[in-house]
C-alpha cells in the first residue's frame, strides 16, 4: 500500500495532479497527433502501396466520399452481417485492390479511418443507414 | 439471407451472362423508333468512355477495368440497328503509358464500326498526347455526318506553367493530374489557340445545323475540386449560343448528369471502369449538380460492375437521346423533351417512379 501511494505521488509530480487539469497546449498537442495520423491516412488512401494491383482507395472514393463512416456499424451485403467500417476497408483491400487484409489495430487501418472520419466531419451519426 | 443471395444471383446472371444471351436480349431494349425530321438526320451512334486501362506489370492489367471495356465492345457490336459510328470519350489509359494505351486500343480495335476518339487527361499528361496521337490522330477536330456538325474538343489542357515547368518528370506530372481530388492538380482548359480554332470552325456552320460537341470534361461548371469543370466553359457556351440546337456530351465524371443552359443540352456518360460519387456526397464541399439531374442508382460495390456501362445514342431532329446501358443497374434513358426544352429521364423524372437506391449521401 505504501509503495502504491508513493508511486501515485511520483506520477502526480510529473504532471498536473488532477484529471481535469489540462491546458489548451495539451488539447492542441492531442489534435496535432490526430492530424498527423489523418495525414498518413490520406497518404495511404491515395497510394497504391496497400494493394497489389496499383489501384488506390481514392480512385473510387475521392476525398473519401461515398464511404459514409457515420452509418457504421451496418449490414453489409458483401459480408452478410452487421459490420464495422474497418471490415469494409478490408473487403475493398481484398477485392478492388487485390491485396491483403489489415488487422483492426494496424496503424495503417487506424490512419485511414482517421482520414475518412475527418473528411466526413460534421455529418450526423446514422448507424445502420443505407 | 440465402433467399436474397439467390435472387440477386439470378439477376446478375441475367444481366451479366455471356454475350450469347445478351445477343438475344439487347436489340429489344435498344431499338428506338423515330419519325423523319426536317434535316433527315435520324441515326444512331454508340458512346464508350473512361475505361482507365491500368497496367500492373509485364502483361498484367487490372482485370476489373479490362472487363468493363471488353464488355462494352462486345455489346456495342451486337447493336441492332447498327450505329453509324462509335465515340470513345477519353481516359482510355490510367497513367498514359504505351502498354496501357496499346492494350486499350487493342480491345477497342474489336469494334465493328468507325471510331472517333476524345482525349482525356489520363491519356495526355505523361507525354502530352504524343503516343495517343499516333493511335488516334488530332487532339481536336470536326466533321459532318448526315446534316449534323460534330466537334471533338480537347478540354483537359491547363496552365503552361503547370504543364511545362512545375514537375521534375513526366511521370510525376501524370501522377499529380491522375488524382481526381489532388490539390496539386490544375483546372481543365480548352486554351486560347483551340478557342480561336473553334470560332473559325463554327463560322462555317449554318445556325440551323444541329451541333454536337464531344469533350472529356463538362463544358459547364459543376465542382472545381474534382475538375467536374472547364475553366472557359462560359466562353465555349457563348460561341455555341447562336445555334438553334446544340448538344454537349462529356465523360470524366463517371456518373449520370444532364442539364440545359439556353439552347445547349448537356449529358454526361458513364465509365466502363468504376463510378464516382456525386460531389454533393463530399461533406466538406459545395457542388453545383444541375437540379434537373436525377442521380444514377447509388454506387455501392456489391458487384464490381455496379454503376458502370456505356451509351447508345439516338440522334433525331437535331437532339440526342441517350440510353444508358448499365451492367449491373437498371438501364436509364435520358431523352430531349421538346415541350419542356431540356433533357429528362423518361422514367425517373416523376419522383413517384424513383427507387430508393437513387439516394446519395
Amino acid at each position: 500500500m505504501k509503495k502504491i501511494a508513493l508511486l501515485l505521488i511520483g506520477i502526480g509530480l510529473a504532471g498536473p495532479a488532477l484529471a481535469d487539469e489540462f491546458t489548451k497546449e495539451d488539447t492542441d498537442r492531442w489534435m496535432a497527433q490526430f492530424e498527423q495520423v489523418a495525414a498518413e491516412g490520406r497518404r495511404l488512401w491515395t497510394s497504391p502501396e496497400i494493394g497489389t494491383n496499383g489501384v488506390a482507395c481514392a480512385q473510387c472514393h475521392p476525398n473519401a466520399a461515398n464511404t459514409h463512416p457515420e452509418t457504421y456499424p451496418k449490414f453489409q451485403k458483401q459480408l452478410g452481417r452487421v459490420a464495422q467500417l474497418w471490415e469494409m476497408f478490408n473487403w475493398c483491400l481484398q477485392n478492388p485492390l487485390e491485396g491483403e487484409v489489415l488487422a483492426a489495430d494496424d496503424p495503417r487501418m487506424i490512419a485511414m479511418q482517421a482520414y475518412v472520419y475527418k473528411e466526413r466531419r460534421g455529418v450526423k451519426l446514422a448507424p445502420g443507414k443505407h | 439471407m440465402k433467399k436474397m443471395n439467390t435472387l440477386s444471383g439470378r439477376r446478375d446472371f441475367l444481366k451479366a451472362t455471356s454475350s450469347g444471351l445478351i445477343a438475344g436480349m439487347l436489340p429489344v431494349s435498344l431499338v428506338r423508333l423515330v419519325g423523319a425530321d426536317e434535316h433527315g438526320t435520324d441515326f444512331t451512334f454508340a458512346y464508350i468512355s473512361d475505361s482507365h486501362i491500368q497496367h500492373i506489370k509485364d502483361s498484367k492489367f487490372v482485370r476489373n477495368w479490362d472487363q468493363g471495356l471488353i464488355r462494352a465492345v462486345a455489346e456495342t457490336n451486337l447493336l441492332e440497328p447498327k450505329p453509324d459510328f462509335v465515340v470513345f470519350g477519353g481516359d482510355l489509359a490510367q497513367l498514359g503509358t504505351k502498354p496501357e494505351l496499346d492494350h486499350g486500343a487493342e480491345i477497342l480495335a474489336g469494334l465493328n464500326y468507325k471510331m472517333h476518339a476524345v482525349l482525356g487527361e489520363h491519356d495526355y499528361y505523361l507525354d502530352l498526347g504524343e503516343y495517343w496521337s499516333e493511335l488516334y490522330g488530332k487532339h481536336y477536330y470536326s466533321w459532318d455526318h448526315k446534316g449534323v456538325h460534330f466537334i471533338t474538343l480537347n478540354s483537359i489542357l491547363t496552365y503552361d506553367e503547370w504543364t511545362y515547368d512545375r514537375w521534375e518528370s513526366p511521370e510525376r506530372r501524370m501522377n499529380e493530374m491522375a488524382g481526381l481530388d489532388n490539390p496539386n492538380g490544375s483546372p481543365f482548359m480548352v486554351g486560347k489557340k483551340q478557342l480561336k480554332w473553334l470560332k473559325k470552325d463554327l463560322s462555317k456552320v449554318a445556325k440551323d445545323t444541329p451541333v454536337v460537341v464531344f469533350s472529356h470534361s463538362p463544358l459547364q461548371k459543376i465542382y472545381k475540386g474534382w475538375n467536374f469543370w472547364t475553366e472557359e466553359a462560359d466562353d465555349v457556351q457563348a460561341m455555341l449560343k447562336p445555334f438553334d440546337k446544340v448538344n454537349v456530351i462529356y465523360g470524366h465524371v463517371h456518373q449520370i448528369q444532364y442539364n440545359q443552359i439556353d439552347n445547349i443540352a448537356f449529358t454526361s456518360v458513364m465509365s466502363t471502369a468504376w463510378p464516382w460519387p456525386y460531389p454533393e456526397s463530399y461533406a466538406q464541399a459545395e457542388s453545383h449538380l444541375p437540379i434537373m439531374t436525377v442521380p444514377m442508382n447509388r454506387a455501392d460495390p456489391f458487384n464490381e460492375r455496379d454503376a458502370t456501362g456505356w451509351q447508345f445514342m439516338n440522334m433525331h431532329t437535331g437532339r440526342v437521346d441517350l440510353e444508358f446501358n448499365l451492367y449491373n443497374n437498371t438501364n436509364r434513358t435520358v431523352s430531349f423533351n421538346e415541350e419542356k426544352g431540356h433533357p429528362e429521364d423518361t422514367m425517373f423524372d416523376d419522383p413517384a417512379n424513383r427507387i430508393p437506391a437513387q439516394q446519395h449521401f
